[in-house]
């Protein structure tokens, strides 16, 4: 099998670096260490830029910009950013948006790697005719752009009078995530050996049972990364949430872009920040509590796009 | 006989992967493809135009530039990640001190979502608010850094906001490769006096081959799918100059109300990915199951 994620493994940890042995201090050494200095800085002004913006009085950010550190810390931005500031008419900060995410997230996690599971499962062990067509139909829907979808939907939705609710969310998720979810288990149970299937089917094991209680406690590992996956890729949603999920479920992605529109008045860049370190703060949790468990979710989970 | 019931629990596990395809995939792509065929604006009407939809399309200036617009955010933004995550793949590879910390440090703002991104990168290149004020504040008062609000340079930082959400992908990938590399082969460069740079250039490059083409797949589809971060960075701005198609449908679809044009464009940009896909597809999936049977 050569699909991406099993060509790309997470790295190795046990293996050491296979460059050359360090001799000493030498030009070559110090030209490595300021180029890696160099890029760190490069992907480290986004964060500094932001969490060094939201702990400033607005003083502070007109007189000395967004770069230079905070004479004096304050975290009212960070409050107001949470709990009071407005977007239009509606001044409940971007919390609402948290919960939203919260709502849609846990439904859509749980049903996409649900059925992405049980496709895998049933593409992989199950003799079914059309199989492979069902398949490459799968893997052209996590290859196309949205857009070609998105305008029917949206009428689909209308006329089933699920436009803007959860379920419609949660739905697109589920439609969306299935190719990549399906290439995850397929490919895990593809290194499941037969036999054990075999002999699960000469015990009496059905199509469900088999499913529910040998495959899915084996494949807890695939489990964690398909989690890792969607909940960064649902959380960090926009498109959807924007398109299906109307005004009362709008996700912390789209409410973030509302509450940081400029309005009359002065920006108030130290909330704005502060808002987006918060709408920014779920994945980022997740990339640093998984670690190498990221990265080998990133070649499969990529193909989303 | 006795198979019967089994068979049918195997397809009512497929049902919902057989309605998503059939519907949400398939139903919906025949839908969009058939409304570019009409007239319709604001409401899908099904009076046939032929392919009036797509001589407008390429007649509008604003089209033409959003597809521009994706070709130089592709080369750039695949080229210089492939470069800049090769080079710190290769760099963290060399027995350096914290690379661990390095290693999160740059991958981290994938898991960033392209609005966080794009906002950021739209403060720091404010001219009003972020570098270019800042140098100014220390004392060199003509400098200017402006590309975000200039129409010929807008698109570029939208090319400087991708490189550094998706360098850390291509850099984790390059590692793994790098990783996987036969040991010998160095200690033998080294007993060869080969200098490191041509052991790169001549023995590692070609061996992450399937490494570089997983990493250019990925990170294009990134490129047609491209919205987020044009949205929020640019607007797709000044005018129109950093407009990309994804947007350009979704404008016309929900904002301009003109759903014929809106879907021709869609129909353009699926014919263009599925020309560059099926094959890639065909030989990844089905032709390499072919060879393990």
């Amino acid at each position: 099998m050569t699909a991406p994620e099993t060509r790309i493994r997470s790295v190795p940890m046990g293996e050491g670096p296979s460059g050359p042995a360090p001799k000493s201090l030498s030009t070559a050494r110090i030209g490595i260490y300021a180029f890696l200095f160099i890029s760190a800085l490069f992907f480290l002004l986004p964060l500094y830029v932001m969490v060094v913006t939201s702990i400033k009085p607005m003083e502070e950010i007109r007189l000395g910009g967004i770069f230079a550190l905070p004479t004096t810390v304050t975290f009212e931005p960070w409050v107001k950013a949470w709990s009071s500031a407005c977007t239009g008419l509606d001044c409940r900060g971007i919390s609402p948006g948290f919960w939203n995410s919260v709502k849609i997230l846990v439904p859509s996690v749980i049903c996409s790697i649900f059925v992405g599971a049980l496709t895998g499962y049933a593409l992989s062990f199950w003799r079914v005719r059309g199989a492979n067509l069902l398949f490459a139909a799968l893997l052209l829907g996590a290859f196309l752009p949205y857009q070609v979808f998105i305008y029917p939907l949206v009428r689909i939705y209308s006329a089933t009078g699920l436009f803007s609710t959860i379920y419609a969310l949660v739905l697109t998720h589920v439609i969306f995530g299935l190719p990549v979810m399906t290439l995850l288990f397929r490919n895990y149970y593809a290194g499941i050996p037969v036999d054990l299937f075999k002999a699960a089917r000469v015990d009496g094991g059905r199509f469900f049972s088999i499913f529910f209680r040998l495959m899915l406690p084996m494949s807890i590992p695939m489990l964690v990364v398909a989690l890792i996956l969607q909940v960064t890729g649902i959380w960090n949603d926009f498109i959807m949430g924007l398109t299906f999920g109307g005004l009362a479920n709008r996700p912390m992605t789209v409410q973030l872009t509302n509450l940081v529109a400029p309005t009359e008045g002065e920006i108030a860049y130290n909330v704005n920040m502060a808002a987006t370190i918060m709408t920014a703060a779920v994945p980022l949790i997740v990339y640093f509590i998984s670690g190498r468990w990221f990265v080998r979710g990133i070649a499969a989970g990529a193909v989303k796009g | 006989m006795k198979q019967r019931p089994i068979r049918w629990s195997v397809y009512a596990g497929l049902t919902p992967a057989i309605l998503i395809v059939v519907f949400a995939y398939i139903g919906t792509i025949v839908w969009t493809v058939g409304i570019s065929f009409t007239d319709s604006r604001m409401l899908p009407v099904a009076r046939f135009a032929g392919f009036n939809q797509y001589i407008r399309l390429f007649g509008t200036e604003r089209w033409l530039t959003s597809i521009q617009n994706m070709v130089i955010f592709g080369v750039l933004m695949i080229g210089i990640s492939l470069v800049l995550g090769f080079l710190l793949a290769v760099a963290l590879d060399q027995r350096i001190r914290a690379e661990g910390f390095l290693r999160t440090v740059i991958l981290y703002p994938y898991a960033i979502s392209f609005i966080v991104t794009g906002l950021v990168w739209q403060w720091i290149l404010n001219p009003t608010l972020g570098i270019e004020q800042t140098v100014r504040g220390w004392g060199f008062e003509s400098f200017r850094f402006d590309w975000i609000i200039q129409k010929e340079t807008a698109i570029y930082c939208v090319v400087l906001a991708g490189v550094w959400h998706a360098a850390g992908l291509v850099m984790a990938i390059m590692l793994a490769g790098l990783r996987g590399i036969d040991p010998d082969l160095w200690k033998a460069s080294r007993i060869d006096g080969i200098k490191p740079w041509r052991f790169y250039w001549h023995i590692v490059v070609p061996i992450l081959r399937p490494s570089f083409i997983s990493a250019t797949v990925l990170l294009s589809l990134g490129v047609v799918k491209l919205y987020d971060l044009v949205l929020v960075l640019t607007g797709g701005g000044p005018g129109f100059s950093s407009d990309v198609p994804a947007k350009f449908v979704m404008d016309y679809l929900f904002q301009r109300q003109n759903i014929g044009l809106a879907t021709a464009a869609a129909t353009t940009l699926l014919i263009t990915v599925l020309c560059v896909l099926t094959p890639w597809l065909y030989a990844e999936y089905f032709r390499a199951e072919k060879r393990k049977d």
